[in-house]
């Protein structure tokens, strides 16, 4: 058999890129999946009970609205990071990625403080189950972006060209926005 | 190469770890374990699902046993059988033959190193193991979606969440490695048939297996806090049986399509026109994949009688909301999977001169591939309410054709690939064989639940059935030892191209070394080896086609 000749070494293709945003398809196809399911749920239970949301339970807006007003600064400051790692300028990076883990803990907090005011346990009916299924996995993609930023704050800091690694890290973040938005719409505004 | 540090024992005895048997075989564990080089872990992937196929034949057959009317079993142990023969079929089978392939073969065929992310396809494959394991443990404790212990039922959802987890993993690494490591050349028409096809399905387990985590993590939490939401464990086929449904299983059987249209092109050595329309077939397939993420098991077809009646414009349109849905799951995956079929018979015509090159890959494909299209063909009758399939074992019919299709075409692609997987080369005379009983198999063990389905239930279609099982196990049975006999043997020593191949894979030495390839090649058609091979016609782009 004849040998083919030995080409130049495969140029890169943006492989964590593609990789994250296949992880990102995935998210948003768990959380799809499960405000389908969430809508249908309570389609049931409306037409059934009359009620869906259980009497006695206040969702504290205010802390859903803030979260989701973070998310604008969450965004813009993974851009920025981008924005800073194609200029190679390490204080900019380092403080973008320290800024949008920082909000993001922000956002985990505010979705502490949701619970804690609603007053409502994770075995008090099927709307509660429910909700603290869909937002208990929302916090724990959170918990995963916050490790993203700091991972990637501190590679950055370490002398690292990280331009690739930056970029997957904005659209992991803008698509948790994406999540938040849709989660914000069909549990805190529909309810 | 070894993965552990020479013990103290060893270095005071002045031998190496690996020098004693114990020292080798501790040696060759670890290196297993611990390997994220893809073709071990796509081995360990089919070696699993070898494993477990055969398990669940042998669920199958308990089960065949008791319908027959000759075993006496516990009603409450069969709820666990069912469950377990369901399970076994999808994530014990089916998945893990088709992934397995697509990790071992994929990054070969693309001229790459390595798969994308090696190290999360080694999770991947451990989340998966571990996961069926847990199930089947959950099964014999009284758990699963019938089960009476609320702990193991717990762990049953729990444990088919980990495979979920583990199997969207290995999609990712399928995807981004055909969307990224390909050779130098290689565009995106030019990737080989079984790629693209592992493409489709690697993007397919990304859309669904978060679906159904999701899912599950809704029933089990529901099912530990109360069971308001999903009405206990019996929630699980009602609100994630879509996943164990015909349809779903189609999107895991698209690499049979890709299996067949490489061996078609093989027989008389042609190079495939219109590859976009092959292309377009394994897309059509894909579109199974709405089926499951939509959550719907079954699309009610219902036709207010049995004579097909249509009334004013209000029933019309209530008709098509009916059907446009039952249509797009399950019609045109059939279509993609007859273009395909039609592109593998148009290649099949006979050349002057060229004598037929009649590989595992090309018969096991064409059989499996025609054993999933009976099961997608009962899979879309089964919808149709006037028919009065549901409630039948027509259903578990067209599941058995879609799983043992895809089992048939497994076995052909290990056989046809074997001189890059194990250095082996299988003799097409002692193969071949196996894949008539194969399809005997399949059509015994499917098609008397299709007949008992318009019928009913009668003892010599569950004999029938009990047959078909038996003869896949020894199907198997027989692979596994042909497969096991050439590998100690050696006798089979492969060469680097045994079937004058096209695709990249076959320009390496056989067994593929260690990443590959030593050097990166270069590609400039669909079919990079036939270029330099006088037994092939011109190239794609001195045609003008890129």
């Amino acid at each position: 058999m004849q040998a083919l000749t030995a080409g130049p070494a495969a140029a890169p293709r943006r492989q964590i890129i593609v990789g994250t945003t296949l992880g990102v398809v995935a998210m948003v196809m768990m959380v799809g999946g499960m405000l389908a399911v969430w809508s249908e749920q309570r389609t049931n239970f409306v037409e059934r009970d009359g009620n869906w949301l259980p009497s006695g339970v206040v969702i504290p807006e205010v802390a859903a609205n803030v979260a989701l007003i973070a998310f604008i600064a969450i965004c813009t400051f993974a851009q920025w990071a981008v924005w800073a790692a194609k200029r190679n300028d390490r204080g900019h990076g380092v403080f973008a990625l320290s800024a949008t883990a920082l909000v993001a803990i922000m956002v985990i907090n505010a979705q502490a403080f949701i619970y804690s005011s609603m007053g409502v346990g994770i075995g008090d009916g099927a709307y509660a189950t429910m909700f603290y299924a869909l937002t208990g996995l929302f916090m724990a993609l959170m918990i995963i972006g916050v490790i993203f930023s700091v991972v990637a704050a501190f590679r950055f800091a370490g002398g690292r060209s990280d331009n690739e690694i930056l970029a997957a890290h904005a659209i992991y973040w803008y698509a948790m926005s994406v999540i938040y938005t849709a989660i914000w719409f069909v549990v805190y505004v529909t309810k | 190469m070894t993965t552990i540090d020479p013990t103290a024992e060893a270095i005071s005895s002045g031998l190496e770890p690996g020098d004693s048997a114990l020292g080798r075989l501790l040696d060759a564990v670890a290196d297993w374990l611990t390997s994220t080089d893809h073709k071990k872990i796509g081995r360990l992937f089919l070696g699993g699902g070898l494993l477990g196929l055969l398990a669940t034949v042998a669920i199958n057959v308990i089960i065949g046993v008791e319908r027959a009317g000759i075993g006496n079993i516990d009603d409450n142990a069969l709820a666990q059988i069912f469950d377990a023969q369901l399970v076994g079929l999808v994530f014990g089978s089916l998945l893990p033959l088709a992934i397995g392939l697509c990790v071992a073969i994929v990054p070969l065929q693309l001229g790459a190193r390595s798969i994308a992310f090696p190290r999360l396809v080694a999770a991947g494959f451990w989340m998966w193991a571990g996961g069926l394991i847990l199930a089947m443990i959950a099964l014999a404790n009284n758990g699963g979606g019938l089960g009476g212990n609320p702990d193991m039922v717990d762990l049953f959802l729990g444990a088919h969440g980990l495979m979920a987890i583990g199997l969207a993993a290995t999609g990712v690494s399928i995807a981004t490695s055909v969307l990224t490591t390909r050779a130098p050349g290689m565009t995106m028409r030019r990737v080989p048939f079984f790629s693209m096809s592992a493409l489709v399905t690697g993007l397919g387990l990304v859309v669904v297996m978060p679906v159904l985590f999701g899912t599950l993590a809704y029933l089990f939490l529901d099912h530990r806090n109360g069971r308001e939401a999903f009405g206990g464990n019996t929630g699980l086929y009602d609100w994630a049986g879509w996943i164990f449904s015909p349809g779903a299983a189609v999107l895991f059987a698209i690499p049979v399509a890709g299996l067949l249209a490489e061996g078609a092109a093989l027989l008389f050595k042609q190079r495939t026109p219109a590859r976009g329309i092959v292309f377009a077939g394994f897309g059509l397939m894909g579109v199974a994949a709405l089926g499951a993420v939509t959550q719907d098991a079954v699309h009610n077809v219902p036709w207010a009688g049995t004579e097909f009646y249509l009334g004013g414009s209000d029933d019309v349109r209530q008709k098509l909301y009916d059907v446009v849905p039952w249509a797009m799951f399950n019609l045109l995956p059939l279509l993609g999977l007859t273009i395909v079929l039609l592109m593998a018979l148009f290649l099949a015509k006979p050349v002057k001169g060229v004598k037929p090159n009649l590989t595992p890959a090309l018969a096991f494909g064409f059989l499996g591939l025609g054993m999933v299209m009976v099961g997608m063909i009962g899979s879309a009758l089964f919808a149709i309410d006037d028919l009065g399939l549901q409630g039948t074992v027509f259903a578990e019919g067209a599941l058995i054709y879609v799983v043992y299709g895809t089992v048939l075409a497994a076995l052909g692609g290990m056989a046809h690939w074997a001189p890059k997987l194990w250095g082996v080369n299988l003799q097409a005379a002692k193969v071949l064989p196996l894949a008539g009983l194969g399809v005997l198999a399949t059509v015994l063990a499917s098609l008397p639940s299709y007949v008992a389905g318009f019928d009913e239930p009668r003892d010599i279609y569950a004999i029938l059935v009990l047959v078909g099982h038996v003869l896949m196990a020894l199907t198997v049975l027989g692979f596994i030892g042909l497969l096991a006999t050439s590998i100690m043997s050696q006798d089979g020593q492969a060469e680097a191209d045994p079937y004058d191949g096209q695709t990249l894979e076959w320009a390496t030495a056989s067994p593929a070394p260690a990443n590959n390839f030593v050097e990166a090649p270069t590609v400039m058609s669909a079919e990079p080896l036939a270029d330099s091979k006088s037994s092939y016609g011109q190239t794609h782009s001195e045609k003008g086609d890129s």
